[in-house]
Order: C-alpha cells, then structure tokens, then sequence
C-alpha cells in the first residue's frame, strides 16, 4: 500500500465514466457501451475500480472484447486494478438505448428499435412500422427475424428498394 | 450437497444441457443452411441458446459447490451425467426435421422460462427473465417457419409432417414431471410442467392446424434424458463439441 496516495489520485466513478465512453461495441462501432445502456454501475473500491455491465443478449460474443477494452481503458489512465463484473437483472432491454445511441444507429444506417420492449407483443404481433433509415419510408417488409448479429432483424424498403438492419425491440 | 441442493442441481443441469445440446446441433448448420437468411438466424438461436446454458451452468456449479464452472460441467461429463431432454439430441435432419425440433422445443421452453421467471430462487428468476426475451423470438420464427412449410408445397408438406410424426414421441417427457420436478415445484423454485404442458400444447395445436398438419395419435413416449439415458447421439455431439478442452484441457482463448 502506498501511503496516501489513493486519497491524492483516485479519480471519482464520474471521471471514470466519462473515460469508458472511449469504450464502444466492437459489432456496432458507434455505440459506445453508454450509448447502449450495458453499462450498470462504476464503483471505487478498497481493492480497486469495479465496472458492473449487463449483457444485451445472453450469449453476445461482443461481452468477452468489452470486458477487456474496459481494463485497457483503464489500465491506459493509471488504474491498474479493474474488475469487470457482470449481472444479468434487471435484464438489458432496448428501451436503455439512449437518444444519442438511436441518432448514431440511424446515422449509420441501421433503424432503431421502434416503440417499446414489450415481452407479449413480439410474441405473435407485428412491431411497429419500422421506418427505413436510408429514405424514411415506413413501407418496408421484414425479411428475417435475425441478423448479422443477434439484436437485429433484416428488413427492406419497399420504396427505396435499400435492404437493412433493424435494431429489434427486446 | 444435501437433498435438496442435489435437486436443484440436477434441474438446472436439465435446463442446461438441454439448451447447450440443441445450441450444439444447431450450430452444425453454419456453413449448410439452404439460405442465407436462415444461416444466420440458426446461428442466432444457436448463441443465444448457447449463452442461457452458460448461466444456468454456471449456477449448477454454484450450487454444487465443488468448484466446477460452466465449461467444466459442459466439457468435462459424459452422456451418462447429461441431463438434457431427449429431443434436443435428435439429429438435424432435414431443414424440415431442424425447424419441427425446434418448434417443439420453443413451444415448451417459452412458458417454461415464463413460469420460471416467477422461481422463489431469485437466481432462476434473474436467468429465466433474461432467456425468456430472448426465446420470445425464437418462438415466433419456428411457429412461421413450421405454417410456411406446412402450408406450403407438397414436398415442404409432407417433409415437415414427417418430422412431426418422427419427433412426437420425443416431446412427453419435457411436459411431464418426476420426482426431481415435483419436490422442486413444492418449493416453489420449479416451473409446474402441467401449465407448461398446456400451453404447449395450445400452440402446437394452434400452428400445426394453420400449417394443415395432423398431430399424432396418443402413442408412447420416450423418456430418460432427464435421468441420464441417452439416444446413442449424445456420445458423437459431446465427442465434437468437446474434443478440443479434452485433447488440451489448458488451452485459452
Ligand atoms: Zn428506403
């Protein structure tokens, strides 16, 4: 133990976050993990810094790289002990998505999650219009119920003929 | 392990390894899959299902106590220590026979994981809540794949009838309960398989009759995965899946 030195350096958890916005979703580089609403609780403890995120989906290959670029990231600024810890409740819904994340989704040309995440509704009926990012059109169809990865959907737009990406309500 | 926790033990290695045995098979698609489309959406269920038998796993091995995570309970056993339902084993088949396995599946896995997410084991609920999302998909892409092909061709009609036929016998012992699932329903901690079995029941009834297919008669039913009687298909999947940590028990990604 150093003494004193952890009262002179330890950067609060609001310090710390702003650093882990540097930390973003290797399958949707845009979004950072705040962005996605993954990141849960930022805690300074006796025995270090200890990051709490939820995963999006129960097998989202992306946490294994998340959990590591949050230990560089912190590692880079002087924090040598970070643990990464995860929990699974409340369980991530893409209502947590913030603003800032849907305007970056729809930047990059995947559609946000349209309406709410209710567990019924997605059972039999249809979401809601899903509005193409490219034209705004809400004629469009859905071609798959999975995408490239396992928080989207394929669809297509009936008017500017685009196929894309929706980020599905969960 | 007391009484008890042996109980809970061995019914979350139920929900487990039948997960991670159906993830497995589904995941010998990629690279297969007839489109595109499809490719990625069995690869989809396959992770996602992968990734519920990960956290149940891992709380089989809490709860033993013994040390073992979920890769050691998932790569260090034998089929005779595998708990999982019989019907995750069964072959991929066809594309038909693929897609009637896994309706039959997610048509009991969703009101179980919905029952489940009202445990008294705040653990169960917690994964259960989690899955149950997820599965909410999985459920409506098999039901519109089973009336697509139902409703479909001759061909596509009478390939997925005939995996109907082939997997019914396969479906009663998920529905019904033992003596592991009855002492755990006392304590409230397990999902109860009559509710279960009728809601699965209702939507079998509900797709099968959109998709112009006729369910079996009442006939027998195969029992044994959850006590650990298995199909000899289990040896060749667990061969493959678990080779690697076997032939390097060190290795890491
Ligand atoms: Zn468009």
């Amino acid at each position: 133990m150093r003494a004193g030195s952890d009262i002179v350096e330890r950067p609060s958890p609001d310090r710390i976050r702003e650093w882990l916005t540097e930390v973003t979703d290797p399958e949707i580089p845009v979004l950072t993990i705040e962005d996605l609403g993954i990141l849960r609780d930022i805690r300074q403890e006796d025995d270090g810094v200890r990051v709490t995120i939820t995963p999006t989906y129960s097998g989202c290959p992306a946490m294994m790289a998340i959990r590591m670029e949050i230990v560089r990231t912190l590692n880079a600024r002087g924090i040598d002990r970070v643990r990464v810890d995860e929990v699974l409740s409340p369980a991530w819904t893409t209502d947590w998505l913030s603003e800032r994340g849907r305007e970056k989704l729809r930047a990059y040309g995947i559609a946000p999650p349209a309406g709410k995440a209710q567990g019924k509704s997605a059972l039999f009926g249809e979401p809601d219009a899903v509005a193409c990012p490219q034209c705004g059109s809400e004629r469009t169809t859905r071609t798959s119920e999975f995408g490239s990865t396992a928080c989207k959907a394929m669809y297509r737009c009936e008017d500017c003929l685009e196929p894309f990406d929706y980020f599905k309500c969960i | 392990m007391n009484k008890l926790e042996q109980q809970q033990f061995e019914y979350l290695l139920r929900l487990g390894d039948s997960d991670l045995i159906l993830g497995q098979r589904l995941s010998a698609w990629l690279g297969h899959a007839p489109v595109l489309e499809e490719e990625m959406a069995t690869g989809n269920v396959a992770l996602d299902l992968v990734g519920q038998a990960r956290s149940w796993l891992g709380l089989a091995g809490e709860i033993e106590g013994a040390g073992r995570d979920a890769d050691r309970l998932a790569y260090f056993r034998d089929a005779f220590d595998y708990r999982n339902v019989l019907l995750a084993e069964r072959p991929n088949g066809d594309y038909a026979y693929t897609i009637m396995r896994q309706f039959l599946y997610d048509a009991y896995h969703y009101p179980l994981l919905e029952r489940l997410s009202a445990s008294a084991d705040e653990r169960i609920r917690e994964v259960a809540a989690k899955s149950l999302k997820e599965v909410q998909y999985h459920v409506r892409r098999s039901s519109e794949w089973v009336i697509r092909m139902g409703d479909g061709t001759r061909e596509s009609h009478d390939r997925i009838q005939a995996a109907l036929d082939d997997l019914w016998m396969y479906t009663g012992e998920m529905l019904t309960p033992d003596e592991v699932d009855q002492a755990l329903l006392e304590t409230g901690v397990a999902a109860d398989l009559e509710r279960v079995a009728g809601a699965w029941h209702e939507r079998v009834r509900e797709v099968t009759a959109e998709a112009t297919l006729v369910i079996p008669d009442e006939s027998w039913m195969q029992q044994g995965g959850k006590q650990g009687r298995h199909t000899e298909h289990l040896g060749y999947i667990l061969a493959e899946m678990q080779f690697l940590p076997r032939a390097y028990p060190d290795a890491r990604w």
